[in-house]
C-alpha cells in the first residue's frame, strides 16, 4: 500500500516536470537538471541526519567520487548513461563504508569534523594527480540526446528529464526505505541508542548502512551533476557545496524527503535570482559575487526563526497536518535529535 | 483524360505556386542577410536597435588581479563605439558575467548566457581550464564563441570547434618565439620552467621545447592556481642550479614566485615570462600588495626590472603609436576608474577585432554570416602582426616582439617575429607593416 501510494505521487510529479520541461524555457530545463542533482544528495543526506541521527558535512566528498567515477568510466570505457549512474552510486557507497565504519565510532562534533575533514581533502585528489583526474580544468563528460527524439530536440529538455526522472526513482526508494524496518531501526538508534541495543537492534551497523545509503545517494548525485555540466572539476566539490547540502536539508525540514525538494528550490534559485538582482541594480562584481552568500544565510535564519521544522515543517503546521504533538513548545531546538513530526513511529524518552 | 487534366492543372499551378512561393522565400531571406535594408531581429540577440554580446570573467578569484579590467575595457570601447554610431545603428550590449576562473562556475555561467539571455555571440571568454569546460556547449549550441581570451593551441580546431576563435597570440608560439630568444641569448646556461599545469602551461612549454635544447632545461616545475604555496616549486629550482627560469603563470603567481625566490635569498636568476602574467603595473601592484600581508614594504618596479617577456600589442609607452592614442583617449572617457595598463589595452583591442569582424557579417547578420566573416580572414588591427584566420585556421596573432620591463614599462626589443604553431616552423623576423588606427576610430 504505502509502495503504491509513492509510487502514484511519483507519477503525478513526472506528469508535472514533463509539462514544466515543454512548456519552460531551456534555461530552466537546464534549472530542473540541476535541481534534480541538490535532491537527490539533500534526500540521501536528510535520511542519514532526520533518520539516523548522524550528520555528515562531507557528503560533497562523495558527490565528487560519485562525479569522477562517471568522468573516468565514460572516458576508459565508453560506459552509456544507464550503467554510469548505478555505478557511480555503488562506488560513493564503498567510499561510504570507510568513513561510515569510522563514523559509527563518533558523535556530534567530533563526526562533523571526521565528515568535514573528507569534504576538505578529498577534492584537492584531483590536483594531486592531473594525469588521471585532469588538475583544476578536470574532466569532461558528454551525453548526447537519443537519436530517436530528433536533431531539434533541445539537449537540455533530455538532461532535465534524465536527472528528474532518476531523482523521483531515488525519492520512491528512500520514502519506502524510511517506512521499512530498517526506517523504524535508524529512528530507534536515534532516539535512544541503548534502547535500541537492549532492543536487539544491532547499533554500529545500522549506523553504517545509513552512511552507506546517503553516500550512494551522494554518488549518484555527482553522477547526474557531471552528465548535466558536461564536465567535472574540483571547483564544484568545494567544502562550500558540503555546507549547501547541510543547509539545504535544514531548510527544507529534516527528515522529510519532500523538504530535500524545498532545500533544493532555495539552493538553486536563491543564488540565481538574488546575482540577478545585484547586478541589475548596478552594484560591482566583487559585491554581487558575494551576495548569494549573505542571501543564504538570511534565508536560513528566517527558515529557522519561522519554521523551526524547515519549509516542510511550516507546511505541515500552516495546513494543520502536524501531530499536535510535535508542534508544542516541548519540541528540542536541536536538529540532531528532533523527533520526527512525518513519522509513525512512536517515540519515547527524547523529550 | 478531360477530367484528368482539370484536376492536373490546379496541382500543377499549386505547385508552381508553392515553388514560387519558397523561391520568395529564399529571396527574402538572404537578402535581409546582405546589406541593403532596413535593419531587423536577423539572429538570436540581434534586434534592429541592439548586439547582445555574452561572456564569462574572472573578475574574483585567483586571476581577478588584472585580467578583471578587461572585459570593462573591452565595453569602453563599445561605449566609444555605440557613441559614434555602432554597428550599422545597432549598440552593443556586453554581459559579462563572473566566474571567478573556476570552470563549473563557467558551465552555469555559459548556460544561463545563452538559455536565458539568449546572447548572439560569446565574446571573449576569459581563461584556458574556464572556457575549456564550456567549449563543447557553445559550439553544439551553434552560438559563435569569438575571440577566446586565452592563447590555448586548442581553439584552433575547426572541425571540432568550428565556432571557436583564438585571438592572442597563442602559447605555442609565444613559447616558441621566446624559446628561440633563449636559445639565442643563454647559451649554456641552465634553464628552469615554471608554469602552470593546464593547457595553459603545457602549451607554452611545448613551444619552449621546440626551440631549447632539452640537455639544457634542467627543471620543470609546475603550479594550480587554487593552491598559492609555490615555495617547493621554487626550492626546486633553485636547488637545479637553474640561471634563468621561464614562466608561464598568470600574474598572481609571478608575484608568489618573485617573492618566494627572494626570500629564499634566490635573487639573481633571470627570468623570462609570458606575455600573460607580466603586465608591469599589475605584477608590480601585486608584488606589493602580498609583500604587505607578509608584513614587508618591497618596490614593485624594482622587483620587476629586467624581466624578458614579449609583447603582441603597441607598448603603452609608446604615445606616438596611433592605437595606444586611440586607446588612451577611450579610456581617459569611458574607462576612467581603470589605470592605464596592458590589461585594459588587450580589452580594447580585442573589443576592436569584434566590431571588425562584425562589420564584416554584414548589416543584418545571422549567427553563421559572423562566423563565415571571420573564416574569410580579417585585416590586421592593433596587434604587432597579422591574424591567422582562415576557414582552417582560428588561431589568431600570429608573432610578437621580445620586450623588457624597465621602471615598469615593458620597452620593446628587436624586431617584430612571426611564427607558425609546428615543431619545426621557423621563427623569422617580420616583414611586413604595421597597421596605423583608423582616424575615426572605428573599423
Amino acid at each position: 500500500m504505502t509502495l503504491a501510494r509513492h509510487v502514484g505521487a511519483a507519477i503525478v510529479a513526472a506528469v508535472v516536470i514533463w509539462v514544466l520541461s515543454v512548456s519552460l524555457s531551456s534555461f530552466r530545463d537546464y534549472q530542473i537538471a540541476d535541481i534534480a542533482v541538490y535532491v537527490v544528495a539533500i534526500a540521501g543526506l536528510t535520511v542519514l541526519i532526520g533518520l539516523s541521527g548522524q550528520i555528515s558535512l562531507g557528503n560533497g566528498a562523495f558527490m565528487a567520487i560519485g562525479a569522477y567515477a562517471t568522468a573516468l568510466l565514460q572516458m576508459h570505457l565508453g560506459w552509456p548513461l544507464w550503467a554510469l549512474f548505478p555505478a557511480s552510486a555503488a562506488i560513493a557507497a564503498v567510499a561510504g563504508v570507510a568513513a561510515g565504519a569510522a563514523a559509527a565510532r563518533l558523535h556530534g562534533p567530533y563526526l562533523a569534523g571526521a565528515t568535514l575533514l573528507l569534504a576538505v581533502a578529498l577534492p584537492s585528489f584531483a590536483t594531486q594527480f592531473p594525469g588521471v583526474f585532469g588538475g583544476d580544468q578536470g574532466l569532461p563528460v558528454s551525453v548526447t540526446a537519443p537519436a530517436a527524439l530528433g536533431a531539434a530536440f533541445p539537449p537540455t529538455r533530455w538532461l532535465a528529464w534524465v536527472n528528474a526522472g532518476t531523482a523521483l526513482i531515488v525519492l520512491v526508494l528512500l520514502a519506502n526505505l524510511a517506512r521499512s524496518r530498517v526506517g523504524r531501526s535508524w529512528q530507534a538508534v536515534r532516539d535512544d541508542e541503548a534502547a535500541a541495543a537492549l532492543a536487539g537492534l544491532k547499533v554500529a551497523r545500522l549506523r553504517i548502512l545509513a552512511f552507506i545509503v546517503s553516500a550512494a545517494c551522494a554518488g549518484l548525485a555527482g553522477s547526474m551533476l557531471a552528465v548535466y555540466s558536461s564536465q567535472v572539476s574540483p571547483g564544484s566539490f568545494t567544502v562550500t557545496l558540503s555546507i549547501a547540502l547541510v543547509t539545504g536539508a535544514v531548510i527544507g525540514g529534516l527528515g522529510s524527503l519532500a523538504g530535500a525538494l524545498w532545500g533544493s528550490l532555495v539552493i538553486v534559485l536563491v543564488p540565481t535570482y538574488v546575482t540577478d538582482v545585484a547586478t541589475s541594480h548596478g552594484l560591482s562584481s566583487t559585491v554581487a559575487a558575494n551576495i548569494p552568500v549573505a542571501a543564504y544565510g538570511v534565508v536560513l535564519i528566517a527558515v529557522m526563526l519561522l519554521f523551526p521544522n524547515g519549509i516542510q515543517g511550516g507546511l505541515r503546521r500552516f495546513f494543520g497536518l502536524n501531530p499536535p504533538a510535535a508542534t508544542g513548545p516541548h519540541v528540542r531546538f536541536n536538529s540532531l535529535r528532533r523527533r520526527q513530526p512525518a513519522s509513525e513511529h512512536q517515540e519515547e524518552g527524547t523529550t | 483524360m478531360n477530367r484528368s487534366h482539370r484536376v492536373g492543372t490546379p496541382a500543377i499551378v499549386a505547385a508552381a505556386a508553392a515553388v514560387a512561393m519558397i523561391a520568395a522565400g529564399c529571396g527574402g531571406s538572404s537578402g535581409s542577410s546582405s546589406s541593403s535594408g532596413a535593419a531587423t531581429a536577423s539572429a538570436p540577440g540581434i534586434t534592429a536597435h541592439q548586439i547582445l554580446i555574452g561572456s564569462h570573467q574572472p573578475l574574483t578569484g585567483p586571476a581577478a588581479p588584472g585580467y578583471s579590467e578587461i572585459a570593462p575595457a573591452a565595453n569602453a570601447y563599445f561605449q566609444y563605439v555605440n557613441a559614434h554610431g555602432g554597428i550599422y545603428g545597432r549598440h552593443i550590449k556586453y554581459t559579462y558575467l563572473d566566474d571567478g576562473y573556476d570552470p563549473s562556475k563557467t558551465v552555469s555561467d555559459v548556460h544561463q548566457l545563452i538559455l536565458q539571455d539568449n546572447v548572439y555571440a560569446i565574446f571573449d571568454g576569459l581563461g584556458t581550464p574556464t572556457h575549456l569546460a564550456a567549449v563543447s556547449f557553445i559550439n553544439s549550441s551553434k552560438v559563435p564563441d569569438v575571440f577566446v581570451a586565452s592563447g590555448c593551441d586548442c581553439w584552433n580546431n575547426p572541425s571540432k570547434y568550428p565556432q571557436t576563435f583564438g585571438w592572442q597570440l597563442d602559447y605555442i608560439r609565444e613559447g616558441k618565439i621566446l624559446g628561440a630568444y633563449i636559445k639565442q641569448h643563454f647559451a649554456g646556461k641552465n634553464i628552469g620552467y615554471f608554469y602552470q599545469n593546464d593547457e595553459f602551461g603545457q602549451d607554452g612549454v611545448k613551444g619552449l621545447d621546440y626551440e631549447i635544447p632539452h640537455s639544457q632545461v634542467v627543471s620543470r616545475q609546475t603550479y594550480v592556481p587554487t593552491n598559492v604555496n609555490v615555495g617547493p616549486a621554487v626550492a626546486a629550482l633553485k636547488a637545479s642550479g637553474a640561471q634563468v627560469v621561464v614562466s608561464f603563470a598568470i600574474p598572481a603567481f609571478n608575484a608568489l614566485f618573485k617573492l618566494t625566490s627572494e626570500k629564499l635569498g634566490w635573487t639573481n636568476p633571470t627570468i623570462v615570462a609570458s606575455n600573460v602574467g607580466t603586465d608591469p603595473l599589475t605584477l608590480g601592484g601585486l608584488l606589493q600588495a602580498y609583500a604587505k600581508q607578509a608584513g614587508a614594504t618591497v618596490n614593485g618596479n624594482q622587483l620587476t626590472n629586467g624581466i624578458i617577456t614579449d609583447g603582441y600589442l603597441p607598448t603603452l609607452g609608446n604615445t606616438g603609436n596611433s592605437w595606444i592614442a586611440l586607446f588612451k583617449k577611450v579610456h581617459d572617457t569611458y574607462d576612467t576608474k581603470a589605470p592605464f595598463d596592458g590589461n585594459v589595452l588587450y580589452g580594447m583591442a580585442v573589443g576592436y577585432t569584434f566590431v571588425q569582424a562584425m562589420m564584416k557579417a554584414g548589416k543584418n547578420p545571422t549567427r553563421a554570416d559572423l562566423v563565415k566573416a571571420i573564416n574569410a580572414g580579417l585585416p590586421q588591427g592593433p596587434a604587432v602582426a597579422p591574424y591567422a584566420y582562415s576557414s582552417s585556421n582560428h588561431a589568431g596573432v600570429t608573432g610578437a616582439y621580445i620586450g623588457k620591463i624597465m621602471n615598469g614599462a615593458l620597452v620593446q626589443q628587436g624586431p617584430v617575429y612571426v611564427t607558425d604553431a609546428t615543431p619545426t616552423g621557423a621563427v623569422t623576423a617580420y616583414t611586413g607593416s604595421e597597421q596605423a588606427a583608423p582616424g575615426s576610430g572605428m573599423p
